[in-house]
């Protein structure tokens, strides 16, 4: 019930496993799922609900599965994503040869809230900004991948993918002896490696390393948490650090702590007051001045904001060419720039086919799903892309594939989106096999947000 | 370590320790006013509020001591700071700030707890679940202890956890060895004459002292008797000089510190466990032991804040 019969290869194992398996015993181990989950203590907050409430994300039991050689071209393309996107950076900050070329226009970057002209001049360690992107895809066919989001700046949702991972390990011990999937628990060791290449030029010897939080009222504190104990580093906050005379330290019990690298899972605005929000309690006075006399590395960089906007992402296909001189193995999602008049006329007139996202929105607010909108939604948002085409963007909706998925009625097709994590060390590029898979568990839904009601999914590669 | 995480573990166990004590006492209040038909069985309550410290948010919203008040106001009041859900909340919101300085099985101990707490907080309340409930937390307390003692290791995050474990208990201790003595004997020529054995056997049951009082003095319960055990015996471990022995036991074993720094927590410490560990109880019985009393609870608070200094809290 529920999928076509003619199941895709990958998926054989899985399909025998749920013919097998009783559904009494199925609901039995969904219910064991969400005992872990809560022990775990893996939550996110929801703001909206006041206080800090901690809620679940539905975890559902049925893996997403990708065939090695699927994966293969996908990692390949994630790569050269990655490296592409880093290069505009470093570009963006210094020369900005792809502006004089003309192939990137000049008011998209310097007049972007993204932009911080407090970067410019910079060199980073290997040149690299973003070491942490969390690159969101979706699938439409075969062979199929289009390129969602590029999200470079603090993308989180990898303790899910290790979480996850744990959890159908310890429910299904069987289905892993059956199936070759590659192992995704050394992710930590990689952002380890990552973070050690990424030595700042005036650190004494090995790197001290931290993980920067928010805080415990921050949606995504358990990750940091889990992250931080996962490579045995400390997780700070603000008040644990301080810099002095360029230098930043840590708070210890001992005294000052020199540090050398921060994973950082604090926003630009809110990173360093004496550059950014003077009013940000979170952040540490004087940390940009530590970057940029070479005493500290800032993960991932301050301002790589710049190449994860909407508008920005129209141009990542030419940034490949122009960079890396190759052609884009992923593709781009076909994407209306609502700035430009025509464009913005053709929109207008196919609103009810289109996806219309703000060009700063995130976590699926702030966007307009055509052909799901009523007639007032339709109105009010024609109202605002008419007075400020240039916070917009449009895209065709896609025909997205979707996989099986467990829910309260039995078995039935979602739709599903797919983030790898890309680390983008001095030294490599490291992709561990897998990623966060979100699906959408509303019947016929598109938007797989956690923060709009999504779930997650174990995401298997399947080793040849 | 980092100085906020050393801070966060060593309240942690503080308010581990606090949520047990504030149970012993509510568990004890209830069996005095069972057992003693003849009482007045206000007091034992009243005295309950006193030995949590909590008098003075009490009084400010009641203005009457009675069973059902005293309960919720111990148990779970989210007005009370040290009520037992309160501990608990503010022990796993510590857990969680230091969450990778906890092995796994400490934040299963404390998640564990936290996520019990709404079956009892939330449900109606009567004699029966009141029971539960303080066992529940007793048994919770332990396994705590339990597990800091078997997955933990023996570095300073463990120190500074069970610093703040036996500094909680020492404060507890006095308090309740001050406040029966404040309700019951105004006078210091009252010890030894007319007291209340109930109220010395009390005393004994909250620490769980009733089997080292019998197998270390073995008759009656005598006052004098019951202050040495609590106050110098450090054979049991809820006397004030096993705190103390903890104390400065985990407190030396902290690393490498900044000796000049941290001399005043250890002088502090130090000085208070000779005077609980050489101390006579007759002595302290003629010369009051209030006065005793006042002076270790107010030297431990001395001794915390000489910690959060020390070690840069």
């Amino acid at each position: 019930m529920g999928w076509p019969d003619d199941v895709r290869t990958p998926y054989a194992l899985i399909d025998a496993w749920l013919r097998d398996t009783p559904p009494d015993q199925l609901a039995l181990k969904r219910r064991e799922a969400e005992v872990l989950f809560r022990r775990i203590g893996i939550t996110f907050a929801v703001y909206t609900e006041g206080g800090d409430a901690e809620r679940l994300i539905p975890f559902d039991l049925i893996p997403r599965v990708l065939a090695q050689a699927e994966w293969r071209n996908l990692r390949r393309g994630l790569e050269q994503r990655a490296r592409a996107l880093n290069a505009f950076m470093h570009d963006v900050y210094h020369d900005r040869e792809i502006i004089r070329a003309g192939r990137v226009p000049e008011r998209l970057v310097l007049h972007n809230s993204q932009f911080r002209p407090e970067m410019c001049g910079l060199d980073l360690p290997g040149q690299m900004y973003a070491h942490i992107c969390g690159i969101d895809m979706v699938r439409t066919g075969p062979n199929d991948y289009y390129v969602l989001e590029d999200n470079c700046r603090t993308p989180s949702g990898v303790s899910y993918m290790l979480e996850n991972r744990e959890v159908m390990l310890r429910l299904f011990p069987d289905l892993f002896r059956r199936n070759t999937v590659a192992p995704v628990a050394h992710y930590p060791d990689e952002l380890l490696a990552t973070l050690r290449s990424l030595a700042p030029p005036n650190c004494p010897g090995e790197p001290t390393i931290v993980l920067l939080t928010p805080g415990i009222h921050n949606s995504a504190y358990y990750e940091h948490a889990f992250l931080a104990d996962e490579m045995g580093i400390d997780l700070v906050e603000g008040a644990d650090l301080v810099v002095s005379k360029d230098v930043c330290y840590q708070r210890t019990t001992k005294g000052l702590e020199r540090v050398d690298v921060i994973y950082r899972r604090v926003d630009d605005d809110y990173l360093d007051p004496l550059v950014f929000r003077p009013d940000s309690m979170l952040g540490v006075p004087g940390l940009h001045f530590a970057n940029r006399a070479g005493n500290l590395t800032i993960t991932n960089a301050v301002g790589t904001g710049i190449a994860d906007d909407k508008a920005v992402y129209i141009h990542v296909p030419e940034m490949v060419r122009f960079y890396l001189g190759e052609e884009p193995l992923l593709k781009n999602v076909p994407t209306h720039d609502c700035s430009k008049p025509d464009e913005l006329a053709y929109v207008l007139d196919r609103l009810d086919e289109l996806v219309v996202k703000a060009v700063h929105g995130s976590g699926g607010y702030g966007m307009l799903v055509g052909p799901h909108a009523s007639r007032d939604e339709l109105a009010a948002f024609r109202q605002q892309l008419v007075q400020r085409p240039h916070d917009y963007i449009a895209q065709p909706t896609l025909s997205l594939s979707t996989v099986p998925t467990f829910v309260d009625d039995g078995i039935a097709p979602r739709h599903v989106d797919l983030r790898p994590f890309v680390l983008c060390g001095a030294d490599q590029v490291r992709v561990v096999p897998g990623g966060l898979t979100r699906v959408a568990l509303k019947e016929g839904s598109l938007v797989v947000n956690s923060s709009q009601g999504g779930g997650t999914k174990d995401t298997w590669i399947l080793e040849d | 370590m980092l100085a906020r995480t050393a801070e966060s573990l060593f309240w942690l166990a503080r308010y581990m320790e606090r949520a047990d004590y504030v149970a012993r006492l509510l568990q004890v209040a209830g069996h005095m006013s069972a057992v003693r038909v003849d009482s007045d069985r206000r007091s034992e309550w009243e005295s309950a509020i006193i030995a949590s410290g909590g008098s003075l948010p009490y009084f400010a919203k009641h203005a009457t001591v009675d069973e059902a008040t005293v309960i919720d106001f111990l148990a779970f009041d989210r007005d009370n700071p040290s009520s037992i859900a309160n501990c608990i909340d503010t022990a796993r919101r510590n857990a969680r700030t230091v969450r990778t300085a906890l092995t796994t099985s400490m934040w299963d101990a404390v998640q564990g707890a936290w996520q019990e707490l709404p079956r009892f907080r939330d449900a109606p309340k009567n004699a029966d679940l009141l029971n539960d409930f303080l066992e529940w937390v007793r048994v919770r307390v332990d396994l705590f202890h339990g597990v800091c003692s078997n997955s933990m290791l023996r570095r300073d995050s463990f120190y500074f956890l069970r610093t703040g474990q036996f500094l909680e208990r020492a404060d507890n201790v006095a308090r309740l060895l001050d406040v029966k003595y404040h309700v019951r004997l105004p006078q210091v020529s009252d010890v030894g004459g007319v007291i209340d054995y109930y109220q010395w056997l009390a005393i004994l049951r909250v620490v769980g002292a009733r089997r080292a009082y019998r197998v270390l003095y073995k008759g009656r319960v005598e006052p004098a008797q019951v202050a040495e055990l609590l106050i110098t015996r450090s054979v049991f471990p809820r006397s004030l000089a096993f705190c103390y022995q903890q104390i400065t036991h985990h407190l030396d074993a902290i690393e490498d510190q900044d000796p000049v720094r941290v001399a005043e927590a250890k002088r502090c410490a130090h000085s208070l466990y000779a005077d609980l560990r050489y101390a006579s109880v007759d002595r302290i019985i003629d010369t009051g032991l209030h006065e005793f009393l006042t002076d270790v609870i107010e030297r431990t608070e001395a001794l915390g804040t000489q910690i959060a200094v020390g070690h840069l809290f």
